[in-house]
This record gives structure tokens, sequence and C-alpha cells, in this order.
């Protein structure tokens, strides 16, 4: 035990020594939590549409305005010509073209129905997709509007049809907003970035400059050197994370539902496993190259399948099976658990029991596979 | 106490799939002898090193360290030695005085006796001015004389050296060479590979590795009354000429 306060203290202030290191720890949570949440965003926005308008009507000109008012779209050009309206499209000047029909408003007032065409460009899938089901739910609600209107005129009770409204309903993120979503699995990432690949070129670095020979020829067990290489960072990291709950606190309002003490407990079990995970990279590298390559590697695979970006639901069959295999996939869970649901232990029991498992796994491996030769 | 044997080694042999760097060696070190351990470049003198501070295992035969097995209890014998590379390996981005605290915290001293220690070391090295120096900007011989003196701050039985000064200007190698006369005064067997055939004049006894073998173990004297020699470097130059591998 008294060997390991020298090599901790060693480490300490090596780490405090380096030019980067420290600045890291207090600048990369802030920076991360001040910009990603905005830039990492999945919705859809700005999307421009091109409006053919072969009918010139008021009951055009409000679906016009309609469409214009909504915070999603934003008219480009309105036309009477649909292959103009193509160019557009062509220039990517515009993303979806809204076709209304030459007796758009007759139709309105005495069928009932109307017809309008929707073409949406789909090389960027998502905004083609997302557009057009956007666009959709503005149609509904003008058609219901107009029902609603053309009954309130004629009276007669036939006329009188109860719109038909689907309010969705999402809970613990009411306003979907992709911000409280993804503060909590960036701060999974972060975590990952610097626990899991710091300790690992720390310690290739000794082997490359020779310490380690001096350090292996002395009585050190493998374990003092191992644990003294790993605590600073498991402060490091709750540091950083610390910092983070702060940052997220007072920029967006966000604190965790489920309160800190279940974030902690989670975080330690992630921290002493990722850490691990970094230790088993540096005993299978000889040179710092090995270890970086290694360690992007791995951890570009368990941060894309963790259901940080994509939800793990809609992977194909083998790669849940990786997903359900990887570390992050549980903390992130707990973490958004705990940060939007407010879950408490008994929530994030299961998971936490994974995590559990993969720090107790990847730490036995890393034991077995440092040689002290 | 001049007699005591402090390395044994029977019939040591190290092989690395067909190739044999160490073969079939056997030798004896007395207590507080200054013991050159020469040979050209991959004639296995590291191998067999390597393999008596136990950063590597045995082939097979037997050796044993300050009275301890290097198969079964390499952990009891790195409480006892000190041990210096050819590659220096001294914390760079540490003080002086942290890099022997370090060191001699690893051993298992104690904080005081630490302090003590490393104020007597720096005022006998003339480092004091240096205490709070960072090891990576001090001029490679100190460098070298530090990590000796590091190697040897806990007082081991005995210190192995692996071309202790390579790359050092004449002065301080005579310099280091003092030193090392005064870690054997203390009673410090100082075990050494050097390339320097001067050196090898400095010591008590030298083996010379031939192709993994040692071809000659003697007192420089005798070594050049027996090759007919006028100084070591005929000695090594006979001795090597002999060697099959490049």
């Amino acid at each position: 035990m008294g060997t390991l306060k020298f090599l901790i203290e060693k480490e300490f202030k090596q780490t405090l020594r380096n030019s980067i290191i420290p600045k890291l720890i207090v600048g990369y949570p802030i920076m991360v939590m001040l910009i990603f949440p905005w830039a990492i965003n999945f919705e859809v926005k700005n999307i421009k549409v091109s409006v053919v308008d072969h009918n010139n009507s008021v009951y055009s000109q409000r679906l016009i305005q309609k469409v214009d008012a909504s915070k999603y779209f934003i008219i480009n050009n309105i036309t009477s010509s649909y292959d103009e309206a193509m160019v557009d499209i062509e220039k990517t000047n515009a993303d979806i073209i809204l076709e209304i029909q030459p007796f758009f408003d007759k139709n309105i007032v005495k069928n009932k129905t109307a017809d309008v065409m929707l073409s949406a460009n789909s090389v960027d899938g998502t905004r083609g997709l997302l557009g057009n089901a956007y666009l959709s739910q503005i149609l509904n609600d003008y058609s219901s509007e107009l029902r609603s209107e053309l009954a309130h005129t004629d009276m007669s009770p036939k006329h009188k049809m109860s719109a038909i409204n689907i309010i969705p309903q999402y809970k613990f993120n009411e306003n979907l907003d992709y911000k409280v979503f993804m503060i909590p699995a960036l701060m999974v990432m972060m975590v990952t970035l610097i626990c899991g690949i710091l300790p690992a070129l720390n310690i290739v670095s000794e082997k490359e400059n020779g310490t380690i020979q001096q350090i292996n020829v002395t009585p050190i067990s493998k374990y003092q050197f191992i644990l003294a290489k790993l605590i600073p960072y498991w402060i490091i990291g709750f540091i950083i994370l610390s910092i983070a709950f702060v940052v997220v606190g007072l920029l967006y309002g966000i604190w965790p539902a489920g309160g800190f003490f279940p974030l902690y407990i989670s975080s330690l079990v992630f921290i002493v496993g990722i850490s691990g995970l970094g230790l088993i990279i540096s005993n299978y590298s000889e040179t710092l190259q090995q270890a970086m390559f290694l360690a992007f590697f791995f951890i570009l695979i368990i941060i894309l399948l963790s259901g940080l970006f994509t939800p793990i639901a809609s992977m194909p069959k083998w790669a849940q099976i990786v997903a359900y295999s990887n570390p992050l996939s549980y903390f992130m869970e707990i973490m958004r658990m705990v940060y939007l649901k407010g879950s408490s232990y008994r929530g994030i029991a299961n998971p936490l029991l994974f995590l559990t498992a993969f720090a107790v796994g990847f730490n036995t491996w890393a034991v077995l596979s440092y040689r002290k030769r | 106490m001049k007699n005591n044997i402090i390395v044994e080694v029977s019939e040591l042999t190290k092989k690395f799939g067909n190739f044999t760097a160490v073969d079939n060696i056997t030798f004896k070190v007395t207590e507080g002898e200054i013991f050159g351990f020469l040979g050209a470049n991959g004639a296995g003198k590291t191998t067999a090193m390597q393999m008596l501070i136990g950063l590597s295992k045995q082939t097979s035969g037997e050796a044993f360290v300050a009275g301890y097995n290097i198969r079964t209890e390499s952990e009891e014998i790195k409480k006892n030695i000190g041990y210096m590379s050819q590659k220096f390996s001294l914390y760079e981005d540490l003080k002086v005085w942290e890099n022997i605290r370090l060191f001699a915290g690893i051993y298992g001293m104690k904080d005081k006796d630490i302090a003590e220690k490393t104020d007597d070391l720096l005022k006998r090295l003339d480092f004091e001015d240096e205490r709070n120096t960072l090891v990576k900007s001090l001029p490679l011989g100190w460098k070298q004389k530090l990590a000796f003196s590091v190697a040897i701050f806990h007082n081991p039985k005995i210190v192995f050296l692996d071309e202790p000064t390579g790359g050092v200007d004449p002065a301080t190698r005579r310099q280091f060479w003092e030193m090392i006369y005064k870690a054997a005064e203390d009673n410090i067997t100082v075990f050494a590979t050097t390339h320097y055939m001067d050196e090898a004049e400095y010591c008590d006894r030298v083996s010379i590795m031939v192709d993994g073998r040692i071809d000659a173990l003697d007192t420089p004297s005798n070594l050049k009354a027996h090759f007919e020699a006028k100084d070591m470097d005929e000695v090594f130059r006979k001795l090597a000429r002999k060697a099959t591998r490049d």
C-alpha cells in the first residue's frame, strides 16, 4: 500500500505537468456540452419548398401561408409551372414540391375533398422523408380546419363531421428536444474517450520510453502498477462528468431527474470497466501508433453501436447483438433513464448489473494480459 | 565476506525458436566484485542479463542471484537488486528529487529516510542546485550519474548495469567509474556490460561472450597474459574473430 502512494503521486505530478491534459480536463466537458447539443441534432428544419399553384385562389393562398408559417419550411418559389419547380429541385434550391391542382378551391367547397401532390427530393433521405411527413401533417390540419369552417357555414347536420385529431404524446421528453436526448449520451462518449484512451496511451508511452522496464525490475506488483495508472484517470473522469453536469444544468436547465447519486454510482462502474478496456489495448500494443489505431478501432465501433445516434431497436439483428455486448449501450441507457425519466436504482438495476459484469471481465482480462517480463 | 557468492549461474540457456541466444553459460560472481560482462553486439549479453534480473525466463539451466532462484523467486530477486539500462530510464518529466523519491519509495523506504538520504546524495554529487530541475533538461552524462545513484539508492546487494556509459564523454565516464568503485567499496556488487575496452581494465574480473557462449573469464591481467595481448582491446578482437554470428 505504501508503494502505491508513491506511484500515484508520480502519476499526478506527470499528469498535471503535461501541457495539454489539465486544460483538457476543464475545457473538454465545457466545450462538448456547449457545442454538441446544438450541432448533433436530427430535427429537420428549413426545408425548402417550391409551390406549384395551378389554382391561385384564396384557399390555395391560405395553404401556402400555413406552410410558410411553419418553422420547418421555407417557401422558396411560387410558380405555376411544374417544370420550373423541378429546376429548383435540380439546383437544390428546393427539397419538396407542393403542387396544388387547378380546381382546388372548387373541389373543396363542392366535394369536400381536393388533391395536392407532394414530390420530395430523396437524395437526402431523412430530409425528404421527414419533410414529407411534416407537410402532410400541415395538410391534414388545414383540411380539418376547412371542414369545420364549411360545416359552420352551411350548418346542415350531415356536414357536421368531427375532425379526428391524432395528438401524439411523447413522454419524458415532451418537446421531443434532441438536446435533452443527446446530452446524457454525449457525457458517456466523453468519459469513454478520456478514461478509455488516455490510460492506454500513458502505459504504452512508458513502454516506448523504456521506463516500464525500469519499473519491471523493481518489486512493484502488476496490480499496484495498474492501479496507480488507473486511479488518476478515474478521478479525472469524475471531475469531467461533474463539470458537464453543472454546465448542462446552468446552460440548459437540465438536471438529472433521478438525482446525482445513481449517476455517480453507475459512472464509477462504467469508468472502471472502460479503463480496463484501455488497459487491454495497451497490453497488446508495443508502440503509441498501434495503441492509437487499436483504440480508435474499438472506440468507433462501441460508440456507433451503442444507440448514441441510432436506436438499437432499428439496427439489423447482428448489429443488435454487438450493441448488447457493448458496455456503452448500458451506460447510455442508464444515463438517459436517470436524466430524463428520473429512474432510480430499481429502474437501472439491470443495465447496472451488465456494466458490473463488463467491468469485472475487462479488468480480469487486463490483469491477465499484463506481463511483467 | 569477500568470498560470498552473489551470482551463481550454471548451464543457463535461452533459445528463441531455433536461435540459441545464450548457450549453456556457467559462472560465479562474488560479493563486492566489479564484474565486466563483455561481448560483441548480439553475443547474448543483454539476454543473459535479462534472465538474471527476472525480465525473461530461461529455456534451461539454473541461476541464483542474491541466493534466490531466478526461475521461481524473481520477485524476491527484484527486492535485492538495482538496475540501470543502456536506454536512459528515469522519468524525464519528473524533477531530480522526485525521481529519487519515486524509486526509493518503490523499494519501501520511508518518507523521512528518503528526504535525508536525498540531501546526502545531492550534496555528494554536487547536484544541490539541480534538485528542482526536470530530468529532461539535464545533460546526458549527469542523467547517467543520477540514474546510477538512483539504482543503488536503496542499497541493493548487486547492481546490474547494461552499457551504462554509452554515448558519454571520457571525462564523465571516468567520474562514472569512480562512482562504481565507491559502490563496490560499500559492498555492492557491480555487474556491468560495456563496449569500452578501457573500462574492462577497471573490472576485477571480465567474461567475454562470443556467440552466446562465455569464451573467456578471468582477471584482465590474466587474460592479457593468456592471449599474449598488450591490452583488453586486443584480447577482445582475438576472441571476437572466432564469432560466426553476424
